[in-house]
């Protein structure tokens, strides 16, 4: 180790550009909080009664946290603790589901004293490694249905159980790491799949069942008409076929399924907040509120936005969750389109790059790690701000690295420095 | 290369899907003109609206806490365009001063201000806000803000209602869903109801126009929000009896707890010496003072204070010693001013009386003696293998009474008192070291028994019910307002309807049976058929405590009374003539002639400085 440091030093073998982007986002997202929960009498960023100061202690630490990572801990260590770690974090996950207090509905937070932390997030980071461990050993096969199935269960079990925990948005993220399976040979019908359940269910409700069902219809003749056109064997065409009828039963009962899924399984509230993005609901008063006024905040920010502090909409606390899940709007209004654009792009980069270092990596794990990386991410970001732009259903999590709360910034720094290192790993060697 | 075909691809997938986000935002931020405000970006104005607080009634219908409309003077930095100080101070009935220092502020700030509006000064009342509103024109940038003050119309229950005062950053720190400038409860019912009492706030939201006049409602007032009043709480509490327990209490330090024992509904609870209404409302500025008096008034003993209760806890002695089958009531006992219980003659006294007692009698003259015999009987039951075990089941009895642990009462801050457990007497003693003798003192109600006067209260209540309770309450079910279901649940202590009875012939004894030696004689008054029980509590600082728990009538009672005085000497000199002209009170409407002199001496003793 002492060898390879000698030879190509951090300079080379770091990825800066992962960790500038890093530190302005949470730099950024640090100003804005302060912005968003200023309110009546003026007071210090670092004032530990508000979320701005206590978010500066969270900033120290998360960066404390990256250097252990990256000078301290033997990059070695996480591809051999991912078993047990999986294991104690699953035992966390049920466990908070009896000890916890309940927040909103929600029994996910541990608390310890003054110290809150969801349990939800540390799974994120031991699904991606236990993930990445199981996927890069050798002779696993994607296409072999016991390799996916196993795959599948180490994602759906703390997915699960985040779903019994009713933290269904978190749980909503682990969808994310069907592009992981992807990338690593997943047929693409898959993902097509999963999008045409979605459209299929959006327009069910959006219209009605029998629109569904042609609709369901096209799709297979589209299927059927694009394979049977080529020359195919006849086995390919009698599989062919029997694809497109068990397609279409499926696609039938599942139209069937959304009315039964929708009304007697989703919550209320749950019920609520899709209506309202799918526009069936018009409710300013009630679960449209937060996102009109969500838009309102954004909307009025124009191009140029109102300028630092200067926001009105955001500082008056008529945006809920304002410092957390809504701090895009606070965004949106005091920097306009051009500072949303800014922090897209921040999150476009670290993905784009994350994935780019991934590709390049010889080490299977390191590969896979780094897509996983990278899905969750994603999801984070445009489930976050799909909701505060009233695209995607209020669901109440947070945008990474940038919203208040310090058990979701520490499990993102982790998360993200462990692929830093494993990354400095490869560039060392090779 | 398949493989970075597939990267490529996901890529692609990233591309659109934040091209899509950004589509969303230029089309909400640059195309669609429904989000936007006009040019200058300031065009929208809010006005909370702050819900009136719920008021508070008494069982009757009696307002004990209202509301009284006061003023918030708002100021808007950013609008103030020229200011003749001198006028607005008068206009305000404040200083020139003071105008001139909140403004250099506001402008130090300026910046971090921006188009906030902040509170200029609180509180103005009414008159004043007039004075103001008539020249309100020639002040661009202020505005009055409707806020409501508390009033007490009626003089009773001070330390039971509490007091609300503005947020602190302690408290916004953990309740998000308030803002700088709120009021909440503090103490009292203020706290223990504050989700229902606070309300919800709305708004109002006003185009402005480009000379910063406020115009019509912005989109037609699609977006405002109307307050939603807080809730009204109707209290359980007869406000004239609390009141006149109030006067009884004057100049004593201790509680006075009235119970109706088929409800549970607690009408009188009086914690003296306690907090005038009249200083609720204006809390912050007695708060020093009240907080520093050696008599602690802002401490509601009631609930909050546990001591030993004294003779009147041979009710439950002997209760469990005739549920227990070694107590019968015509078993008499002998009594030579005291009890000895150690050979070497250490004795438990008593006061001169005759000898042998049966229950009854033992009861309404209140026998030492007598409930020692009882207890050594409940703790030496052959049932039971050794002392220990004995004195488990007798603990578990005893908390079936509500002793011991919190009755779980709608009122904060409410104490358990202590039963002690075996365990406790293991540690002190030493396992098998303790037997009858050394414990002897917890037979008639002293030793390391403490009770809260709510506890003693509830006994009366247990009693007048013959073997059940309600745990106690302040709060009724009305409109709009929910009381847990337990409060209309019988709580059975382990003791049979059927023991009750014979006791309570000795309670209606001690008062009723003029010249028979009972030891409430004093309370007796002709038709009322009160029951009741002495206790004089030892109190290792000073005098003796004075305590009195009574129910009446005998027959179908309404109403259960405890009065705990401290250092105010034996049972029957200040517990029992309080307790029992509450009663009166309650029952007759007043008190009676013959029991005026009673009176005038209660109301105009004072034994504490």
């Amino acid at each position: 180790m002492e060898q390879g440091f000698l030879d190509r030093g951090l300079k080379k073998t770091v990825d800066w550009r992962l960790i500038v982007v890093y530190l302005i986002i949470m730099l950024f997202g640090w100003i804005n909080i302060y912005a968003a929960v200023r309110s009546g009498e003026p007071s210090s960023i670092f004032d530990l009664s508000f979320n701005c100061g206590k978010q500066a202690l969270w900033i120290a630490g998360a960066i404390v946290i990256a250097a252990m990572i990256l000078f301290v801990i033997n990059p070695f260590t996480w591809e051999s603790i991912c078993k047990p770690a999986y294991g104690i974090v699953l035992v966390l996950l049920v466990a908070v589901i009896f000890l916890s207090s309940n927040v909103k509905g929600s029994h996910s937070w541990f608390e310890l004293g003054p110290v809150k932390f969801q349990p939800a997030e540390l799974s994120k980071i031991t699904t991606s490694l236990l993930l990445s461990y199981v996927m890069s050993l050798p002779g696993f096969k994607i296409s072999k249905w016991n390799h996916l199935l196993l795959a599948l269960a180490i994602v759906l079990l703390p997915m699960l159980v985040i779903v019994a925990e009713s933290e269904t948005g978190s749980a909503l993220v682990y969808v994310g790491f069907i592009f992981v399976l992807y990338r690593e040979g997943l047929s693409g019908w898959w993902i097509a799949l999963m999008g045409i359940a979605i459209l299929l269910f959006i327009v069910t409700l959006k219209t009605s069942w029998w629109v569904s069902l042609v609709l369901t219809a096209v799709f297979v003749v589209i299927y059927l008409v694009y394979y049977l056109r080529r020359v195919g064997s006849l086995r390919f065409r009698r599989a062919v076929i029997r694809n497109g009828i068990l397609g279409f039963v499926a696609g039938v009962m599942l139209v069937f399924a959304t009315d039964v899924f929708f009304n007697s399984v989703l919550k209320d509230y749950q019920r609520e907040r899709i209506e309202v993005v799918l526009g069936i609901k018009e409710d300013l008063r009630g679960v449209g509120y937060n996102v009109h006024q969500s838009l309102i905040a954004i909307g009025s920010g124009g191009l140029f936005g109102k300028g630092y502090l200067h926001g009105t909409q955001t500082t008056f606390g008529f945006v809920p969750e304002q410092s957390t899940d809504f701090i895009f709007c606070t965004v949106g209004e005091e920097w306009g389109f051009v500072g949303c654009l800014f922090v897209i792009a921040l999150y476009g980069l670290l993905i784009f790059w994350l994935i780019q270092d991934a590709e390049r990596a010889r080490v299977h794990f390191t590969r896979i790690y780094g897509y996983c990386v990278a899905a969750c991410f994603f999801m984070h970001l445009a489930i976050n701000i799909g909701m505060t732009l009233g695209l995607m259903p209020v669901i109440g999590i947070p945008l990474p690295l940038f919203s208040y709360g310090g058990s979701s910034l520490w499990a993102f720094t982790v998360l993200l420095f462990i692929f830093v290192a494993l990354d400095r790993q490869e560039k060392k060697y090779f | 290369m398949e493989r970075n075909n597939r990267s490529v691809k996901l890529l692609i997938g990233l591309g659109v899907v934040l091209l899509i986000l950004l589509g969303r935002l230029f089309y909400v931020q640059i195309i669609n003109e429904s989000y936007k405000t006009n040019a200058d970006n300031n065009s929208m104005t809010r006005e909370m609206i702050y819900p009136p607080r719920g008021v508070i009634y008494d069982r009757n219908g009696l307002l004990l806490v209202g509301n009284r409309t006061c003023y918030d003077i708002m100021v808007t930095p950013r609008l103030v365009t020229e200011l003749d100080t001198l006028a607005l101070a008068e206009a305000l009935d404040t200083t020139a001063d003071f105008v001139r220092e909140r403004m250099q502020y506001y402008h130090n700030y300026r910046s971090r201000i921006g188009w906030q509006t902040l509170t200029f000064l609180k509180q103005i009342d009414a008159d004043t806000y007039m004075r103001f509103a008539e020249e309100q024109f020639r002040f661009p940038g202020f505005k009055g803000q409707v806020r409501t003050m508390r009033e007490y119309p009626f003089n009773a229950g001070g330390n039971l209602l509490g007091y609300t005062s503005e947020v602190s950053a302690e408290y916004l720190a953990e309740h998000p869903e308030y803002r700088a400038g709120d009021y909440y409860g503090r103490t009292g019912l203020e706290a223990a109801r504050e989700n229902e009492l606070r309300g919800k706030k709305g708004w109002h939201i006003y185009q402005r126009d480009s000379r910063g006049r406020t115009k019509d409602p912005y989109k037609g007032g699609e977006f405002d929000m109307e307050a939603e009043p807080g809730k009204d709480i109707v209290t359980t509490i007869d406000a004239r009896l609390q009141q006149y327990g109030q006067q009884l209490m004057n100049g004593k330090k201790g509680s006075l707890v009235a119970i109706e024992p088929s409800t549970g509904e607690i009408l009188t609870m009086v914690s003296s010496p306690g907090i005038d209404v009249s200083v609720l409302a204006e809390f912050g500025r007695h708060y020093d003072r009240l907080s520093r008096d050696k008599n602690k008034p802002l401490y509601n003993r009631a609930v909050s204070a546990s001591y030993p209760p004294g003779s009147v806890f041979k009710l439950v002695n002997g209760l469990v010693g005739l549920e227990d089958g070694v107590l019968e009531p015509w078993m008499q006992y002998p009594c030579n001013n005291g009890y000895v219980y150690t050979s070497s003659g250490r004795k438990l006294g008593c006061h001169s009386h005759r000898s042998p007692l049966n229950l009854e009698d033992a009861v309404m003259m209140s026998c030492n003696g007598y409930f020692c015999y009882v207890f050594k009987n409940i703790l030496e039951n052959p049932k039971y293998a050794n002392t220990e075990e004995a004195y488990d089941h007798w603990r578990e009895m005893v908390m079936s009474f509500g002793f011991g642990r919190q009755l779980g009462s709608d009122f904060p801050s409410e104490l358990s008192g202590n039963i002690p457990s075996s365990a406790f007497y293991n540690r002190y003693y030493r396992k098998g070291h303790w037997r009858f003798p050394t414990i002897v003192s917890l037979s008639i109600g002293q030793g390391e028994i403490l009770t809260t006067p709510l506890q003693i209260a509830n006994l009366a209540a247990i009693m007048a019910n013959r073997g059940y309770y309600y745990i106690p309450h302040v709060v009724k079910a009305s409109d709009g307002v929910e009381i847990d279901p337990k409060y209309y649940e019988r709580q059975y202590t382990l003791v049979d309807t059927l023991q009750f009875p014979k006791v309570i012939r000795g309670m209606w004894k001690a008062v009723n049976a003029i010249g028979e030696g009972g030891t409430a004689n004093v309370g007796h008054v002709p038709g009322l058929n009160i029951c009741g029980k002495t206790g004089t509590a030892q109190n290792p600082h000073g005098k003796d405590n004075s305590v009195f728990i009574c129910f009446a009538p005998m027959d179908n009672p309404k109403i259960a009374v405890a009065a705990y005085i401290e250092n105010a000497g034996f049972g029957a000199s200040w517990a029992c003539p309080i307790a029992t002209l509450l009663i009166e009170q309650y029952l007759n409407g007043e008190v009676s002639a013959g029991r005026k002199d009673l009176e005038h001496r209660v109301l105009n003793t004072k034994l504490i400085r």
